[in-house]
């Protein structure tokens, strides 16, 4: 099985307006399409496969011979036959290969002809599956629902083209081999999986907003990928609160993609230029978040993020923020979960209400926890900066540069250090 | 689907021979409610169900440069809490999962098993 499947850019130039149209209905149409797909024939591959085929032929003959009446119902025929065709064929050859497994209340979804037939959330729960690694789950999901390349998959999460289409080959046949199946789980279930799915879709939303390695500091494009996916799951089940409150935080942090950086460089949330954020998304995510009462276990903690971020999101200036109550955000999110990426966090927040003094105190606690991470250094450089510790700063500033691996990254902090030391 | 479904007396559950009666009968208890669960389920049927020997009273065979060599066993760490097994048949992945909440805290393998047919 190839994972050559991607984007379609086969189009003649000459002809932008079906191939607009075509790259128009790529986005919005993929992971419906697949997903009846997937539903009709419980064969991931080959209608995975057979749809990156419609699409193909989409774009070699529509330029030419004009656009079907119907292009999705003509898409989904076509990638159908496609998969029909090589089903027969293995018959032939004797070499059927197994079927999805199907839950025993499963049924199959309607026609295509049924408007707004869709089977995403199955495929989505597929994807996101516990038995399968985390990021092979994001991965598989952004691919298979959203269409996105195996080359921008390997840019997402930093590995080679070759190891992302393994990785997503070895995710599709353990999906078969194991029997993991296809169909809506009920009740406590479906909500145990919806927070799997949440931590998934944050995963992918993380490694394109914060990258730990490399050249670029974001990669708004492939975290926009994420964002789209939490949309798509906030449309299915507009109920599920904790994937309102990611939806939210994402498009609240997204918001700010174009003011994060400036010439390469990072641009921290203070020194942003607030007329550059996304005040569409900012207003969504406010609205999306508003409405989401008091929740426990994951879906709390993803609340108390969003809430975090619609302070800063909301804040007109810098010096606006609401860091006490940003504070009290974070010391319940660390009661609840002891991450010392939140502490990290909350010390920035304890420094802001209490002093910088009180940051460093807090950050203290950090060094069992996490040694060898650099933002825990620079948090406290920049706090001992602040304090007048100016040999603390020196130091801390010269040891989260040896720790990041980020190029943007590290730039930003030799420019804090020399301004330090010419001051 | 055919599974195997391997139970290690590891993490939150000791080894057997370290239960008190009483642990042991409740443990018993759970096993009967797991058997119980199988047999209403639709699509599931229980083929085999063993409890193993101590780990310790395992032999373990390896062949190398061609020669079998007879040692104490067994072969892997892990495998010395290995307890028991069932095979069963299973509509998927997800019925296996909800059936083992039923069982004694083991840590818990779950492999299809191959239809060599």
């Amino acid at each position: 099985m190839t994972s050559t499947s991607g984007q379609s850019s086969t189009c003649p130039d000459q002809l932008i307006e079906p191939e607009q149209i075509i790259e128009e209905i790529y986005r919005a149409e993929w992971g419906r399409l697949l997903s009846l797909l997937v539903a009709r024939t419980r064969r991931l591959d080959l209608a995975e496969d057979g749809l990156s085929e419609a699409f193909a032929k989409a774009c070699e003959r529509w330029p030419g011979r004009g656009m079907p009446a119907n292009p999705s119902g003509w898409l989904f025929t076509t990638a159908y036959r496609y998969v029909v065709d090589h089903l027969r064929a293995e018959a032939v050859a004797g070499r059927k290969a197994p079927l999805l497994a199907v839950r025993a209340e499963w049924v199959p979804p309607e026609d295509l002809a049924v408007e707004l037939a869709d089977d995403r959330l199955h495929l989505i729960l597929l994807c996101c599956h516990p038995a399968l690694a985390r990021e092979s789950q994001s991965a598989l999901a952004l691919r298979l629902v959203l269409g996105t390349s195996t080359e921008q998959l390997a840019r997402l999460f930093l590995v080679s083209r070759a190891t992302m289409a393994a990785r997503l080959t070895r995710a599709k046949r353990k999906i078969v081999r194991a029997g993991i199946p296809l169909g809506t789980p009920l009740g406590e279930e479906l909500r145990n999986r919806l927070d799997e799915v949440c931590r998934t879709i944050y995963l992918a939303f993380t490694a394109g907003y914060t990258p730990m390695v490399g050249v670029e500091l974001l990669r708004a494009d492939l975290a926009g990928d994420a964002v789209r996916l939490a949309a798509v799951l906030h449309d299915l089940e507009p109920d599920a609160t904790q994937v309102r409150s990611m939806l939210a935080l994402l498009l609240l942090q997204h918001s700010r993609r174009d003011a994060r950086q400036r010439h390469g460089r990072l641009v921290p949330l203070a020194d942003q230029d607030r007329s550059t954020w996304h005040q569409d998304e900012i207003r969504t995510g406010l609205e999306l978040i508003a409405e989401v009462e008091q929740q426990d276990g994951y879906a709390e903690e993803l609340r108390l993020q969003a809430l975090i971020a619609a302070e800063h999101a909301s804040a007109a200036t810098a010096p606006a923020t609401d860091w006490a109550m940003i504070e009290r955000y974070y010391a319940d999110l660390d009661a609840r979960t002891g991450s010392p990426i939140v502490r990290l966090g909350r010390a920035v927040a304890v420094a802001m209400v209490e002093g910088p003094q009180a940051g460093l105190a807090m950050l203290s606690t950090l060094e069992a926890t996490l040694p060898a991470h650099h933002r825990v250094a620079a948090v406290r450089a920049e706090l001992a900066q602040r304090a007048g510790e100016l040999d603390l700063a020196d130091a801390s500033y010269e040891r989260a540069l040896t720790l990041c691996h980020n190029d943007a990254e590290r730039a930003h902090l030799q420019e804090k250090l020399d301004a330090l030391r010419t001051d | 689907m055919k599974y195997f479904v391997l139970l290690a007396g590891a993490g939150e559950m000791p080894p057997w021979e370290e239960l008190t009666a009483a642990e042991q009968e409740a443990g018993m208890a759970r096993h009967a409610a797991f058997d119980e669960a199988c047999a209403t389920r639709p699509g599931v049927e229980l083929l085999s169900a063993e409890a193993l020997g101590e780990g310790s009273d395992a032999t373990t065979l390896r062949t190398r440069g061609g020669e079998m060599v007879i040692t104490d066993g067994p072969f892997a760490e892990i495998a010395e809490q290995i307890g028991g097994f069932y095979v069963l048949d299973a509509p998927d992945l997800d019925t296996v999962i909800e059936l083992c909440k039923v069982l004694p805290a083991y840590d818990i393998d779950i492999r299809p098993v191959l239809d060599m047919s």
